[in-house]
């Protein structure tokens, strides 16, 4: 309503060139996962391939027996970092919203203070830290840094603070204890915020690249962003066995995005100051 | 009455705390706090061993010459490290090239997201649709859509194809120099602008009606309203999504790493601060150098997040 007079085919127009902008790479590389390597290199431009064959999907993890693998180490990974995110950011929040303890104030501040820090900074000392660790090449190098983020810590700390405080007098009154109240009551009644949660440590865990680069050089331990690099290294001019790989890591993601993208623009504009 | 000090003992003249007589406020206290740390306990742990002991660590590595043959050995050097960064080419390379990428992609993201916000924001239906469809490449990992451009910018790939059917110049995408680091602009501007669309978006449904109506009373039109109304309303959006993609894009790797497999090439030209970083600390070995450039990045991110906060902290912070 608001800016009526502004002719509306031009708007439909812009927005539906950007809208094939964006899906036509994503078209392309489905497509490309389709054909067979002689119509690859053919330099022809049809989306719909014309000899279909799935036998891309098939080699690929006959030429990379790794492949597997690493599907499995992205999987045990992002998995361990959603649920492990989700309880100790939401204890932490709780504990910040609801809780009068001494070095609150410092703790608050602190967790503020980390969320301006890059990444570059810590992770040439994170690295050391892990070698002496004995925790380099291992599953625990990726998920234990990885299991707490100081702006869900954040978040989850305004979600409470609005939260009604009636219920867990209640609770407490019924005898239950602080932690039982949050286990049982607070946590149960925190879905929405969880779930925003969940999805944006999902696409985090699953798409990082940069902290296995580091931490994993054991090409048995690569998640799947790595082990794309290293086939994409390997099988350079093989685009349709890449395309194919690259179709497979993104189908977890879209996934998601699908039931959940309602809990994607909630989490967006929440980093967006909102 | 969180504060149980010993010295609140003679508390029975003026009974402040409603607690009293209940527990012993002390008892309380250090209850309240047990259970804090409790609850606190696993963030403490991860940020002060990840995040906290680290910066302090990355400040001392920065001024020591670092040795990681068999166990790790320093030896102070000063400020040599910083002092290297003005000969070293290949440092002042990496700084011009990022600066570069930041220049021109902040602004053209930043100008996109705003156009399709706008669009998006008006009476037209399917909006959630489009909103969908916008948001793709932000839920991709970056090493897919890299690989998927890096497909399409294949000398004989897709986009070479389109340009030579509308009669425009084909380009050496991958290998020329001169090009390469515009590959991963073009890339990430596509990436990118659709996430700071959405911030867009909802600040401008946050903007009253009424606003608006009465500009249309006054007779203002589409293109009056957009610059006298929406853009000075999202001048604080607007700087949010600056700095934010300032920051971003100065962070470049994950891009320019896949592009070129780790080198930073074609001849140094997707040689970001970052992957220079990357390729002192942890293929040269050179950690002390690495560290220090890392501080030094950080100071750059540092400054520009604070600039940020000073204009948007009072009200996010305090509830």
């Amino acid at each position: 309503m608001k800016k009526k007079g502004f002719s509306k085919p031009l708007l439909y127009t812009v927005l539906i060139i950007y809208a094939v902008i964006t899906f036509i790479p994503f078209i392309w590389a489905i497509s490309s996962s389709f054909k067979p390597l002689p119509e690859i290199v053919s330099g022809e431009l049809s989306l719909i391939p014309k000899d279909f064959t799935i036998d891309n999907y098939t080699e690929l993890f006959k030429q990379e027996p790794l492949f597997f693998r690493w599907m499995l180490n992205s999987l045990v990974v992002t998995g361990s970092m959603v649920i492990l995110n989700l309880i100790f950011n939401s204890m932490a929040g709780y504990a910040l919203a609801r809780i009068k303890f001494s070095g609150q104030k410092v703790w608050f501040f602190l967790i503020l203070a980390v969320l301006m820090i890059p990444g570059q900074v810590t992770m040439i000392p994170s690295y050391l830290i892990l070698k002496a660790f004995g925790w380099l090449n291992t599953y625990q190098g990726l998920i234990v840094p990885g299991m707490v983020n100081a702006t869900f810590i954040f978040m989850m700390r305004q979600f409470f603070i609005n939260f009604p405080k009636e219920l867990e007098e209640a609770a407490q009154m019924d005898g239950l204890s602080r932690i039982g109240t949050f286990f049982r009551i607070v946590l149960p009644l925190a879905k929405p915020a969880l779930a925003a949660q969940a999805v944006f440590t999902f696409m985090a865990g699953w798409n990082d690249f940069m902290r296995p680069l580091i931490v994993m050089s054991d090409k048995e331990m690569f998640t799947l962003t790595l082990g794309l690099n290293a086939f994409k290294g390997q099988y350079i001019s093989f685009w349709n066995y890449i395309m194919a790989a690259s179709t497979l890591m993104t189908i977890p993601s879209l996934l998601i995005y699908a039931f959940f993208n309602r809990f994607f623009i909630k989490g967006v504009t929440f980093t967006g100051g909102k | 009455m969180s504060k149980g000090h010993p010295s609140n003992q003679p508390l029975e003249k003026n009974n402040v705390n409603p607690n009293y007589g209940k527990r012993k406020p002390i008892g309380k206290a250090l209850k309240e706090t047990m259970t804090g740390y409790f609850f606190m306990g696993p963030a403490i742990f991860v940020i002060g061993i990840f995040i906290l002991i680290p910066i302090f660590y990355a400040i001392f590595l920065s001024f020591n010459k670092v040795e990681l043959l068999g166990g790790t050995s320093y030896q102070f050097t000063g400020l040599d490290n910083f002092l290297r960064m003005e000969v070293d080419s290949r440092a002042l390379i990496s700084l011009k090239n990022t600066a570069e990428y930041v220049a021109i992609v902040v602004p053209i993201q930043t100008f996109l997201a705003l156009i399709l916000a706008a669009v998006l924001n008006s009476d037209i239906k399917g909006k959630n649709l489009f909103r969908i469809i916008f948001f793709l490449p932000t839920v991709t990992s970056s090493a897919v859509l890299t690989l998927i451009f890096m497909w399409m910018y294949n000398p004989d790939g897709l986009i070479n194809h389109v340009l030579a059917f509308v009669n425009l110049p084909t380009y050496n995408w991958l290998a020329d120099p001169a090009i390469a680091l515009k590959s991963i602009m073009i890339m990430n501007i596509w990436a990118t602008a659709p996430f700071f669309m959405i911030i867009y978006l909802a600040a401008m449904q946050d903007i009253s009606d009424s606003i608006y109506e009465a500009a249309t009373i006054d007779g203002a039109n589409w293109w009056q309203k957009f610059f006298k109304i929406t853009i000075p309303m999202l001048k604080p959006v607007t700087f949010f999504v600056v700095v934010m993609s300032v920051i971003g894009t100065f962070q470049l790797f994950d891009q320019s790493y896949i592009f070129s497999g780790g080198s930073g090439g074609p001849n140094n030209s997707t040689l970001t601060i970052v992957l220079l970083i990357y390729q002192y600390a942890f293929k040269l070995l050179d950690m002390g150098y690495a560290s220090a450039l890392a501080v030094v990045l950080a100071i750059i991110i540092l400054v520009v997040t604070i600039i940020q906060r000073k204009f948007f902290a009072e009200e996010k912070l305090h509830d």
